[in-house]
């Protein structure tokens, strides 16, 4: 295929405008030592249909969760999308846009970026949230910058019941940018506090932490709060926007950063990629946020408007002294975000979350009835928990693929002292039957 | 036109667009198995709207809305060309969609498979030896690009900290730099628009940890002194990074591994034809050298004659940069974009970018400044000088009266080298009658800016608001909406 | 251009009033005219102790940013909260309401590399010059 509109006849015109010979005149600056003097190593070209039928082989060597039932979440997670979701976000005035530079002709864009960090307020009573980052992991490195920054000091602790895979980018980071970050012990699937209190030096510029934590526990936000900032650092919650129906919001924790993986909100989990990242801090904190940030203005008529806004903290103005690079975000899927959150309202994000609680906690008594237990029992959790089995986990998942599951997240790689545990997410689009079937088929490996 | 109310203001309470399933197993409620001090108290103030509410409401949006399927969008540095439907098609494939990152690789074989052959794909176009598909975007490559000098530097037992930027580069570049620690030095433009070399010869030294270059640049123009920029700077030890936010003009016609360049990044959502989305997801996939290979972030994507499977053990690595493998349904569309055209294809995108822009210059060359003349590559800047002289009509005006013909603004004021700048790149995938189109409406307003400059000063005029306060926007930010009751 | 009289002044468009051992900072009206529509001025923290040639204060507007530097050495023991709502006053007066922050100086001697308003004027006629 090619998608290029230019006949011969047109090139020999626009030649002849040019005043150039041929194309390759146009090219006559590239030395020739550094050209390349042969066709690229590539497949030939298809057409639509042979493309398509190519990609359909490709998708069938997957198997997706209309062949496996998931039980696996580790970050990101299988949430029903709304039909309306899909719809709007497949609207090319959207999706073919870029950057809203040119306000004018991009309110769309604008105003739908304003409604998804008000949307995101709400949800964590914060102050200011901006346009989104790149994902979850990316969000807590930028929270770490920002606050150490802002406070001009060096150490950060994050607790080792943050998702490892987020401590593993922010020390990518933070081993270029010079930070210094400590993990916080856990124990009994939380974030210990007495640990948390002996390290928390006058140097720490900020303390991270998730809720639910990366195990599923509720940890206990309000003592830590109080704790880190009795210290003059700052907090960062790492916040399931999806519990928040029924959560407390970071906002009434009264936490400085409320960051992470918005994924849930209306996106599917597509091999992990894009996800969105989402940011809000207290108002006090605006200025030194990264990314994009829409604000309402007028124009001389008085009529109502939304522009990027609070540019010069921004790469493109700042340069070297920016508050991030970041440039491009996620912004079709904070538009899915937005979407969905108008759909569900405050009711339905309530429900959902109602729904998650409800169908783990019955899937945690299914698997504790046949004989497979809570790894912390008596610990709070909201939609993700950790059971204790007595088979290696991850052979128990390849095992029940067979049995048309995704079980779950064995733990042991990320975690050596959990290597008999897995790790299992229950959202609201799993029904009975299926969490009856995992047990069923959990259990029929327990002797 | 009427204004668009924000989706808060169309609230009516007890109106709903959800339907969730009835509950099919044991209600629990809240405070019976979760602590007091962990329930939320104050209710999220979501709007309560019912799905027809939802759907005109962002269709009325959309309509508010220039992109590619719009019109004419000839914004620098960005190539918004035609992003095809059987990419996104493709990418909408639920053996796409619904998988999960974590699921035995043995059940996804496909994903894996694609990603492993993209990576071949680039470093074939690239002229690398290997690539991380990781990152989420063109900053995100250049982070990861300058993490892996860092620790080629650190292998050696060096801790360089100088990072050399044209004056011409795009913010995002010392911005890079800056997010790691590293010192960024200006290298200042000749008077062919490329790289000053005798001032990089002075400012290369052994503290110099590499040389960020994006070729051809923002100017639009290619660096013949390439070869022995690179000389330069490896001489003392430093790395080239490729900034290829521009590597539309290069398919298949130059390679930057040829060309002495270490680190490249690629943006899929460039070049490669998938999506802008509104400003992301976007993809900066990023390709090394052999010397560089075993610094790429984790995971990467290998194959061992049998099957596909993601390589963890790669000890030097410097770590994961985002969650997972990169933004994957972003990769997919790239691939199938890739697979579509062919070898010749690429090409050809190149030839007809660098025809088309070059055309277009041509035309508007009479009536608008050229800061350089010589051929561009894939996007050229002007400048409206003599116009501003004559009419007091800046380059903002004009770029404003655009939107009144249809057409999205090209970029302007950057590079910040050049006075008035306006930066247009029209791309490959558009017709010879839609660039005239664009050169026509560029002399219309040249001639209105002398017959009747304040209609050009006002514009546009066609638009659902006007120019827009910026300074009161700033000055006192409104970032969220707040209920009538709360103010 | 306005250079009022009895002020000292920077190469970098900053001016200092002294009263005592009190310098008073800001910016002259020509920087601020050059930086346009003044939307933000972020101002060190009092208490701070600042060096001759440091960057102490950021002044943003739409689409610049710009560092000011300390023209003199000290503690800051006052900075102008009427900026931050209204930053506007950089742009409307910035010989007066628009001053930035008052810094006890620890060496006044450092005032004698600074310029008068007649050596000022040279260097913006030097810059208009050279544009």
């Amino acid at each position: 295929m090619n998608f290029i509109p230019g006949t011969q006849a047109d090139r020999r015109k626009m030649l002849e405008t040019i005043g150039a010979g041929s194309i390759e005149e146009l090219f006559g600056d590239i030395p020739e030592s550094v050209r390349l003097k042969r066709r690229l190593r590539l497949p030939e070209a298809l057409s639509e249909l042979e493309l398509m039928r190519e990609m359909r082989w490709i998708a069938s060597k997957n198997l997706d969760f209309e062949q496996l039932t998931p039980f696996i979440g580790a970050g990101v997670y299988d949430h029903y999308v709304p039909e309306v979701v899909k719809d709007v976000c497949s609207k090319p005035e959207f999706y073919t846009a870029y950057t809203p530079y040119q306000a004018e002709i991009s309110q769309g864009t604008l105003q739908s970026i304003f409604e998804f960090q008000s949307l995101i307020c709400e949800l964590t009573g914060m102050d200011v949230a901006n346009a989104s980052l790149y994902d979850g992991a990316t969000a807590v490195v930028e929270a770490a910058l920002m606050c150490c920054r802002h406070l001009n000091r060096e150490k950060v602790l994050v607790s080792s019941t943050v998702n490892p895979q987020y401590r593993m980018v922010l020390r990518t980071y933070a081993s270029g940018a010079g930070l210094n970050v400590s993990e916080v012990p856990w124990d009994r699937g939380l974030t210990s506090l007495e640990s948390l209190e002996q390290m928390l030096s006058g140097e720490v510029g900020c303390v991270i932490l998730q809720q639910p934590n990366f195990f599923g526990c509720i940890e206990d936000f309000s003592q830590v709060t109080r704790l880190v900032h009795s210290r003059g650092a700052l907090v960062v919650d790492v916040a399931d926007p999806i519990s928040l129906g029924v959560l407390k919001s970071p906002g009434e924790y009264g936490v400085d950063v409320a960051c992470g993986e918005a994924q849930c909100l209306g996106n599917p989990v597509s091999f992990g990629g894009p996800l969105l990242g989402y940011f809000a801090v207290r108002a006090e904190l605006v200025r030194r946020m990264p990314g994009r940030i829409v604000g309402e203005t007028h124009d001389a008529a008085g009529r109502r408007g939304y522009v990027l806004t609070l540019q010069a903290r921004e790469q493109h103005i700042r340069r070297e002294k920016a508050t991030s690079n970041i440039c491009s975000n996620e912004a079709l899927n904070a538009l899915a975000a937005c979407v969905y959150l108008s759909v569900m309202g405050k009711n339905g994000i309530r429900e959902v979350g109602l729904q998650c609680l409800a169908k783990s906690h019955y899937a945690a008594e299914k698997l504790n009835e046949r004989g497979i237990p809570l790894a912390f029992p008596g610990v709070p959790f909201f939609k993700e928990f950790v059971v204790k089995v007595n088979e290696e986990p991850s052979r128990i998942v390849k095992r029940l693929v067979g049995e048309k599951l995704l079980a779950g997240y064995a733990l042991g790689s990320a975690y050596k002292e959990l290597g008999d545990c897995l790790l299992v997410a229950v959202t609201e689009k799993r029904t009975k039957a299926e969490i009856d079937h995992l047990a069923e088929a959990l259990g029929r490996g327990v002797s | 036109m009427k204004p668009v109310p924000l989706i808060f203001e169309m609230s009516s309470p007890g109106r709903r667009a959800y339907s969730l399933p009835r509950l099919d197993v044991p209600e629990v409620k809240p405070e019976d198995v979760l602590p007091a001090d962990a329930i939320r108290q104050r209710e999220p103030a979501l709007p309560e709207v019912s799905e027809i509410d939802v759907v005109r409401h962002f269709t009325s949006l959309a309509r508010e809305n220039h992109g590619v399927d719009v019109g004419f969008y000839p914004l620098g540095s960005c190539t918004m060309k035609y992003n095809p439907k059987v990419c996104e098609a493709v990418s909408r494939m639920v053996g796409f969609t619904s998988i999960h990152p974590l699921q035995p690789e043995e059940t996804v074989q496909g994903a894996l498979r694609l990603m492993y052959e993209l990576q071949q794909y680039l470093c074939e176009i690239g002229g690398v030896s290997a690539v991380s598909l990781q990152p989420a975007a063109g900053a995100h490559g250049e982070v990861t690009g300058l993490r892996i000098i860092q620790a080629y530097h650190r292998s050696r037992g060096e801790e360089r900290t100088k990072v050399i930027i044209p004056d011409s580069a795009h913010g995002t570049n010392p911005a890079s730099a800056g997010m790691l620690g590293m010192k960024v030095v200006e290298v200042k433009s000749d008077s062919r628009g490329g790289v000053d070399v005798d001032e990089l010869s002075r400012l290369v030294d052994e503290q110099t940890a590499g040389l960020m270059l994006t070729n051809p640049n923002t100017l639009g123009l290619f660096d013949e002194n390439i070869s022995q920029i690179a000389e330069i700077v490896h001489s003392k030890g430093g790395l080239l990074y490729y900034d290829g936010a521009n590597a539309n003009a290069i398919l298949g016609i130059v390679r930057p591994g040829d060309s002495g360049f270490d680190v490249v990044h690629f943006n899929l959502h460039k070049t490669f034809g998938t999506p802008h989305g509104g400003g992301g997801p976007g993809s900066g996939p990023v390709g090394v050298v052999e010397k560089l290979v075993r610094f790429l972030p984790v995971p990467t994507v290998a194959y061992d004659g049998e099957k596909y499977y993601l390589d963890y053990d790669r000890p030097d690595s410097i770590g994961p940069v985002k969650s997972f493998y990169g933004n994957f349904l972003v990769l997919v569309k790239a691939y199938a974009y890739i697979r579509a055209l062919g070898p010749d294809g690429l090409k050809a995108v190149s030839e007809n970018a660098v025809l088309n822009a070059n055309y277009v210059m041509k035309k508007l060359s009479g009536t608008y400044e050229l800061p350089f003349q010589r051929y561009c590559k894939h996007e050229f800047v002007i400048q409206p000088l003599r116009i501003r002289k004559e009419t007091g009509v800046r380059t903002l005006d004009i770029a404003k009266r655009l939107i009144d013909y249809g057409i999205h603004p090209p970029t302007i004021y950057f590079p910040l080298i050049v006075e008035e700048a306006l930066m247009v790149e029209p791309t490959e995938t558009e017709s010879l009658e839609t660039l005239d189109q664009f050169v026509e409406a560029m002399l219309a307003i040249a001639r209105e800016a002398e017959t009747d400059s304040q209609t050009v000063k006002s514009a546009p005029h066609s638009t659902p608001v006007g120019r827009l306060d910026e300074v009161a926007a700033a000055r006192r930010p409104v970032l969220r909406y707040v209920p009538q009751s709360d103010r | 251009m306005e250079c009022p009289k009895g002020f000292y002044y920077t190469k970098t468009h900053e001016w200092v009033k002294v009263d005592g051992n009190c310098a008073t900072v800001g910016i002259t009206s020509h920087a601020a005219e050059q930086l346009g529509d003044i939307v933000f001025v972020e101002l060190p923290e009092v208490g701070r102790e600042v060096k001759h040639g440091e960057a102490f204060v950021v002044v943003e507007s739409v689409k610049a940013v710009s560092d000011c530097y300390a023209p003199v050495s000290g503690r800051v023991i006052e900075v102008n909260q009427e900026l931050v709502n209204h930053p506007e006053l950089v742009n409307q007066d910035a010989f007066g309401a628009g001053w930035m922050v008052k810094i006890e100086m620890s060496d006044a001697r450092e005032l004698g590399e600074l310029m008068d308003e007649v050596q000022y004027k040279k260097v913006l006629e030097e810059e208009g010059l050279s544009k």
